[in-house]
This record gives C-alpha cells, structure tokens and sequence, in this order.
C-alpha cells in the first residue's frame, strides 16, 4: 500500500467513486442492486425502482408470493409515467386545464395457445376511485384492497415529481392486489378497467350535490307518509342506506341502532356469532399492535440509514486525514499512521455502504407490516358491510311488526263497525300490500346479511394464511439480511483488527 | 503509551545477574468522589505513585487531588518548560447539568491519568519539582500553592515581563514596525503550516467519532422499541408464529443492550483518544506562541543591543563622562540579548526533539484507538449476526408444522 503512487488504485472503480462522491445524498449514489421505492412513511430511504414481484411470475427476480401471484390471470400489470392532457372545457373562459392520466399495460394469462394479450389503457385518477366505488357495492363482505387515497392537491403539486412517481407507484400496488384477490381479480369491474380502451365504462360515483338533490325530492314524500316511496325495494336492500337518497331509511336505521345500542328493544336478529365477535375483537388488537410496530420499523430503518451515514462521513474524514499525513510526512511514524487510517477508512467506507444496502433490504422486508395495516382498514370495512346489513334486516323486521300491528288494530275497528267498513278495509288491504313487499326485502336483507358472513367467513380464513406466510417471509427475509450483512461488516472490520494488532501487542 | 489501571509490566531484567530493575513511575488517577455541596461540590480523585526512583519518598504514595490540582501543575510546567509540549488537559468546563454525569466523571478521569502518566514518562518532565509536589504532599500544602499562583499572586518576576512585552509592543507602535517579527526558516513554517492542518482533520474525524456515537445509541434504543413491538405482535399470532415473533422480539432487546454498550466503548476508547490529540496539537499551538514570543525578545534585544553599542562607541570616541555609565548599561542589555537568544535556541532544539517524540506517540495512540474501534465494531457485527442467526432453527420449526401455526 504505497501511499505516494495510485492511491486508490487498489479500489475498483466503484469504490473509488464512493469514496469520491461520500458527501452526497443516498438518493444520488449509483448501484446496480435491485432497491425499492418506498412507501410515504420510510420517507427518509429515498431509492428508485422497478418494483417486480408479486405479479412476476415469468418474469425473474419476482417470487415473494408465487402461488398467489400464478393463480391470477394478471400475469402483470404496469402502470407507466403519467401523462399530462390538455382538459376539453366548453367554456373557453376557464382555459385550458390539465389533467394527469396513467398509461397502464396489462399481460393476461393466454386462453388455449399462443402468448398472452396486451391491453394498453389510459386512466385518470378519479377513474380509480370510480372502481374502488362499484368493488365496494359489489362485493361487501371480502376485504378489498385500499385504494391509494385522494389527496386534495392543486395544479401546482400534482407536477411535483415525487408525489406523481408516488402515486404511480401505489396505483400499480393497488392494481396489483386486486387481481390477486381470487375473487375481485376475476372481476367485470376490475377486468373493464384494465382492458376497455377509451373512457372507463363504469358508472361514476355521483357527486354529493345531486344526491342531496335527490333525496330532497323523495323525503316530503316519504314524510308524508307515502307508502309507495316509503317502501324499500328489495334491490335497494342490497346496498346500505345511501347518504342523501335514502334519508328515510337512514333515519329509521339510525332508530334501530339506537335502540340497539340502548338495549331497551331486544332485536329480533342478534349477532349471536360469538366466534365473530371474538375475531373482530382480535382484529382490533392485531390492528393496533401493527400501527406500533410499523412505527418502530420505521424508526429502525431510520437508525440504520443514519448510523451508515456517519459510518461514511467518518471514512471520509479518514481519507482526508490520510491524504493530508501523507503529503505533509516528515518522519516515517507518519506514513504509518497514514497507512493505518486509510486502513480505517476503507472499513468504514464499505460498512457504510453494506448499512445502506442492508437497509434498502429490511424495508422491503418490514414493508409487510405496513401493508398489513392496509389490509385491516379492508377488514374492518368488510365487518362493517356485515354489521350494516344486519342493521338493514333489523330495521325491516320493526318495520314488519310495527304493520302487522297496524293491520291488527285496523282490523279489529273495523269489526266493530256495523255493515263493514269499507274504507278501514282499504287501509287493511293497502297495508297488506305492504307487508308483502316489505317481507320480500326482508328475505332478501336476510339473503344478503347471509351472504356478507360467508363472505366475511371465507375471507379470515384466507387472511389467517396468507398473514401466516406473509408474516413468516417477512421475518424470514428480515433476519437473513441482518445475518448476511452482519456477517460482511465482521469481516471488513476484522481486516483493520489484524492490521492493528501491533498496537495491542504494545500497549500491554 | 501507559494505559490507565495497568500494572506495571514485567522488567526485561529479571535474571540475578542483570542489574538491578529498571526505574519506574507509575501513577493511576482513581475513585472519583463527590465532595461539597451544591454549587461549591466538587470531583476529588485518588492519586497512587508506585515508583522505585530515589527522588520520592517511598515506593507508594497516595493522595487525593482535585481538578484544579492538575490545572496547578499543568500551568507550573507550561511555565518552566518552554519548548516542551506540555500534555493537554481535559476541558476546564462543563454545562453544569453533565458536570456529575457518570459518563463525564470517568471521561475526565480517563483524560487525567493520561495526562499525568505523560508527563511521568516524559524525559525532561518527569523530573519536574512539581511533579513531585503534586504526587506526594498532603492536601493542605497543595492547597497553599494552588491560590498562591491563581489571579493577583503573580511573581515580580512575571510581573516585569508582562511590563516588558508591554514596552515592546508600544514601542513598535512608536516605531512604526507594527508586524510582529517572526522567524523565516521554512522548515518551521511547513511544520506550523502541518500543526494547523492537523488540529483541523483530527477534530474533524473526532466530530464524526461522536455522532457515530450517537448513532449506536440510537441504534440501540430502536431495537429495544422495535423488539418490544414484535413480542406484541406476537402475542397476537398463533403459537408457533408467535414464539418467532417473540424470539425476535427478545433477541432485538439483547442487541440494544450490546450497541450500547459499544456505544461507551466507541466513546472512551476511540472518540475520546482522538479528543485527546484536538487537545494536544492546541498545546502544541501553545509552544509555538512560546517560540514566536521568545525569538521575537531576542531579535528585539539583539537590536537594542546593537543600538547600545554603537552609541557607546560613539561616547568613546566623544569621551563623555556618560560612558561609563552608557557600558554598564549595554553589558547589561548583552547579557539579558544572550539569555533571550539561549531562551530562543532551547525552545527550537526542545521542539525538534519534542516533535519527534508527538509523532512516535500519535501513531502508536492513533494505531491503538483504531484497533480498538475496529474489534468493538467487529465484536459488534458478530454479535448480532449471532443473534439474529439463533432464531432462524425457529423459523424452519414453523413452515414445518401446519399452515394454521
């Protein structure tokens, strides 16, 4: 090691330019190793990536989850750099507005022979927030996969490169996910969206002003004791009491609940599943205990980033001591320092840089935590899709026997009018009427409620697996990286020991 | 370079026909205790010298000193040994909360018995007078010469100086020569020139020693936190899932302890020998203004003198009655030039020597600080490689049994 020529001329290339370039930022230092964009809370590990597993199957360095990934006809979903378009306003007064809209391509699993289809689409954001609205009508009971969420942002920040590439980024997350899921994946709604081309030929979730419009309308009329609009019509049933429209049904659900809540009415359906409510339960320690420990994941990665940081700043500072014993040597005591501390240097420099590496590793890894948050707000959607439907049922069974009630008293006045009644019989047979289509909504709220335990049922069952292997691989992944990292620093450091070793010898 | 606590080691002349054993001086600064109360409490230190040199009292001698003891004797040898690096001291001051810290305490203590064993081995000042006072005399007399030195009781003598440089430096003024005089060999300014560079990269590379420190703290507080997270978690999984959990959870605990742990010996035994040398170059930066002070009075003296004697030859050759008077004076102004021009000489040979010396010893201190730190970080990484190692049997055990843990 002759500090006087090439210098660094034992380094490769690579490290030399490390060693340069050490007082820049993580986000600029070239590497050729796979990392992972990180979701928005490790904010601080800022590393760009193609991110390829889950739904790779063909495609190599995926693998996290290959059964899952291979059951889905989605071999892989790509959602490109979004794209900026000119919005068409009718009214020239507003100008030009712009929007983004994000280039997806989708391979599907071929049918019979020949290679898989491509589909290329064009999606706006709000596009997926009308899918995320028609999956959650359509399937109550499963645990959707969050969509990313909708943040109020003005023209200004939507250019800003890092939230676009983020949202990018948690679109082809989300997508991904979905066609996962062994149901939501096989999907109308999913497969439209990813296939039709041009404008995405689902119904838009209306916009609150109309339905307040709406329900406006129909609420005199329901008042006023209109029974024909009082009436819930089975195939409302299906769907929980909508903000705006079904301001009646809201109210006497909302009556229900209360009753419910108080315990003053014993209702008619009680959630009596003491098994679910036991899970539901656990749900709710299992979501906090994920909230705590994402957090303290994230705390970890930030003190690993920053203890390898100092590690690379210290080398640095290492290498100009080196540099400057070097030149200025008089006595031959100083070009051993020099050598030692550049002996020093270069251990920190490359543990500095296996910190990094490692670190890039234990997000993805630690991701799963985080991930696993998500999929509880899913969870706990789906409960409360079960929990509202028992609500709708509830409500209708009053409904019922308050009619029947009604029908009863009608009838025995009218049996003490002499000649018959004819106008209380009218009432009797209106009443009738009612109950009818009253009882059909109720066999199918009843049909439904069924329908979203099942539902609800199936989905735990998949979860407490997936959560095992899930969790399993995460812990897996975690501790053979710290293992195989640990084990390299040893030996970087273990190299400057022997060097040294002199000086123990001495000193004792 | 003498390590704090060590016993003394073995003398090479063991034999019964070898001489008898080699001299040694060995001091350890021991036991800080709080002494006093609230804001006049101080640190009190016991100070043990085992030594066979005739000049102390007895083979063993145990004191108990103060900080400002060793503040004493610093000052006392800066004084008398001009030219000779006088080893740093740790800093005066602290923010008054950290002043009883443990951590402080053994900080200073470290950095006093290091201080002291310097000077004990150091040739010239080893043999200091009061080196031996402050070894070997009881409390009471050290506390006399303590405040006799400190503010008003200054020695006439140094009070002359002081009048001295005064005098010089308006002079200058009066004369016009307002730039100090300063010595032009450029072997000298390389070395100042190196000194400065060097106070600047070694307090740079101690800067990042302590963050690094920092960084293993709070290394070590994430893994206690997150360690305690994933034994919650666990508790919330089932059984076999939940015991790696657990696993993990206890074996991130048991890592935060040893990264603290290293943590204090990246402090003592690494940031700390680097702070050291901060220290000593600023010493250094004090013989050098010692140098510049004391060429400066010679070339002055050489000066006047030389005014002096021309004037005197002119009064010979005038022969004035003042000539008598104008010789006294002048052999008087020569003697004090030639004291002031052997000042100068001893300071540039003690420097040459003492910078021999400081780059011998800053090697073998460097080389060692770095073994140190390389075999804790060493130590460090196996550790955990270890631990994180020893709950993977527990994860085979779980993919093993039923999917439903």
């Amino acid at each position: 090691m002759d500090p006087d020529t090439g210098f660094f001329a034992s380094e490769s290339p690579a490290v030399r330019e490390e060693m340069e370039s050490l007082d820049l930022s993580d986000a600029t230092a070239p590497s050729s190793l796979p990392f992972f964009v990180e979701p928005p809370s490790y904010a601080d590990v800022v590393l760009k990536s193609t991110f390829e597993p889950q739904n790779a199957v063909t495609i190599p360095g995926s693998g996290s989850y290959p059964p899952r990934a291979a059951a889905s006809d989605y071999l892989r979903i790509v959602v490109s750099d979004p794209e900026t378009m000119q919005e068409t306003s009718n009214s020239p007064v507003l100008g030009g507005t712009t929007y983004v809209t994000y280039p997806i391509t989708t391979w599907v699993r071929a049918v019979g022979h020949g290679g898989p289809s491509v589909f290329c689409v064009q999606r706006r954001f709000r596009d997926v927030v009308t899918l995320a609205a028609r999956l959650a009508e359509a399937y109550r009971g499963y645990f959707i996969p969050q969509r990313p969420d909708k943040s109020l942002v003005d023209g200004q920040v939507m250019q800003k490169h890092e939230f676009v590439e983020q949202r990018r980024w948690e679109l082809e997350k989300y997508l991904r996910r979905l066609a996962e899921h062994p149901v939501i994946g096989r999907s109308d709604e999913l497969r439209v969206f990813l296939q039709a081309q041009g404008k995405l030929p689902l119904p838009a979730a209306t916009d609150v002003a109309s339905r307040m419009l709406d329900g406006a309308v129909r609420l005199p009329k329901q008042l006023f004791g209109d029974a024909a609009a009082g009436r819930v019509a089975p195939e409302d049933v299906v769907q929980p009491a909508k903000e705006g429209r079904d301001l009646l049904r809201i109210f006497k659900e909302l009556k229900q609940a209360v009753a419910n809540d108080w315990g003053g009415v014993k209702p008619l359906v009680v959630e009596e599943d003491r098994e679910f409510l036991e899970r539901k339960e656990k749900m709710q320690v299992l979501e906090q205990q994920l909230c705590t420990a994402s957090q303290q994941a994230e705390a970890l990665v930030k003190a690993q980033q920053d203890i390898g940081e100092t590690m690379g700043e210290m080398g640095l500072a290492f290498i100009k001591l080196t540099k400057f014993e070097t030149e200025e040597a008089i006595f031959s005591s100083q070009k051993t320092l020099s050598a030692d501390a550049k002996c020093v240097a270069t251990a920190a420099v490359k543990a500095s840089r296996l910190y990094r590496e490692l670190n890039a590793q234990t997000v993805k890894h630690l991701d799963t935590l985080h991930e696993y948050l998500g999929v509880m707000l899913a969870v706990q959607s789906a409960f409360s899709d079960r929990t509202s439907a028992l609500l709708t049922a509830q409500t209708l069974m009053t409904d019922l026997s308050t009619l029947h009630a009604k029908v009863e008293k009608l009838e025995v006045a009218s049996s003490k009018i002499f000649g018959g009644d004819r106008s209380g019989l009218r009432k009797v047979e209106e009443l009738n009427e009612t109950i009818r289509v009253t009882e059909d909504a109720k066999s199918c709220a009843l049909g439904e409620y069924e329908r979203i335990k099942e539902n609800n049922r199936n989905e735990l069952e998949r979860l407490d697996r997936e959560k095992h292997d899930d969790f399993l691989s995460m812990l897996k992944g975690f501790l053979i990286n710290q293992v195989e990292y640990s084990e390299k620093v040893a030996i970087a450091w273990a190299a400057v020991v022997e060097e040294t070793c002199g000086y123990a010898r001495e000193s004792n | 370079m003498i390590s704090p606590e060590t016993s003394p080691p073995r003398s090479s002349s063991q034999s019964p026909r070898s001489p008898p054993a080699a001299p040694f001086l060995y001091i350890s600064v021991t036991e800080p205790v709080k002494l006093g109360n609230g804001v006049q409490a101080y640190i009190s230190y016991r100070v043990i010298t085992r030594t066979n040199l005739p000049e102390f009292q007895g083979p063993e001698k145990i004191v108990i000193r103060r900080y400002s003891d060793f503040v004493w004797l610093h000052d006392r040898l800066a004084e008398k040994y001009k030219g000779i690096f006088i080893p740093p001291l740790p800093e005066k001051s602290a923010v008054e909360k950290f002043r009883f810290s443990t951590e402080f305490i053994e900080m200073r203590r470290q950095a006093l018995d290091i201080f002291i064993n310097r000077i004990a081995s150091h040739p010239e000042l080893k043999q200091s007078e009061d080196l031996r006072t402050f070894l070997q005399e009881d409390e009471e007399t050290m506390e006399r010469a303590r405040s006799q030195e400190t503010g008003i009781f200054k020695k006439p003598a140094d009070l002359i100086q002081i009048f001295k440089d005064v005098q010089t430096k308006v002079s200058d003024v009066v004369l016009g020569k307002e730039k100090p005089v300063e010595e032009t060999d450029p072997e000298y300014e390389k070395l100042k020139h190196y000194i400065f560079g060097l106070e600047d990269h070694l307090a740079e590379t101690q800067k990042q020693a302590f963050r690094l420190v920092k960084r293993h703290r709070e290394l070590g507080q994430s893994l206690s936190d997150f360690g305690k997270a994933m034994k919650l978690l666990g508790a919330c999984e089932g059984n076999s899932l939940g015991k790696v959990f657990s696993e993990l959870g206890a074996k991130s605990e048991l890592l935060s302890i040893k990264l603290q742990k290293e943590a204090h010996n990246l402090l003592m035994n690494f940031e700390e020998p680097l702070k050291d040398y901060v220290r000593a170059v600023q010493s250094i930066k004090v013989t050098f203004a010692d140098r510049a002070n004391a060429f400066r009075q010679h070339c002055e003296l050489a000066e006047t003198t030389k005014l002096k004697e021309i004037n005197l030859d002119k009064l010979n050759l005038m022969r004035s009655d003042k000539v008598r008077e104008a010789e006294m004076e002048y052999r008087e102004l020569k003697s004090e030039s030639e004291q002031a021009t052997r000042r100068f000489e001893t300071i540039v040979r003690l420097m040459n020597e003492e910078i021999v010396r400081f780059q011998e010893q800053k090697t073998a201190d460097m080389g060692l600080a770095f073994h140190q730190f390389a075999k804790g970080q060493a130590k460090l990484a196996n550790d955990i490689a270890d631990a994180w190692r020893s709950v993977l049997p527990k994860i085979e055990a779980c993919s093993v049994s039923s999917q439903h843990g």
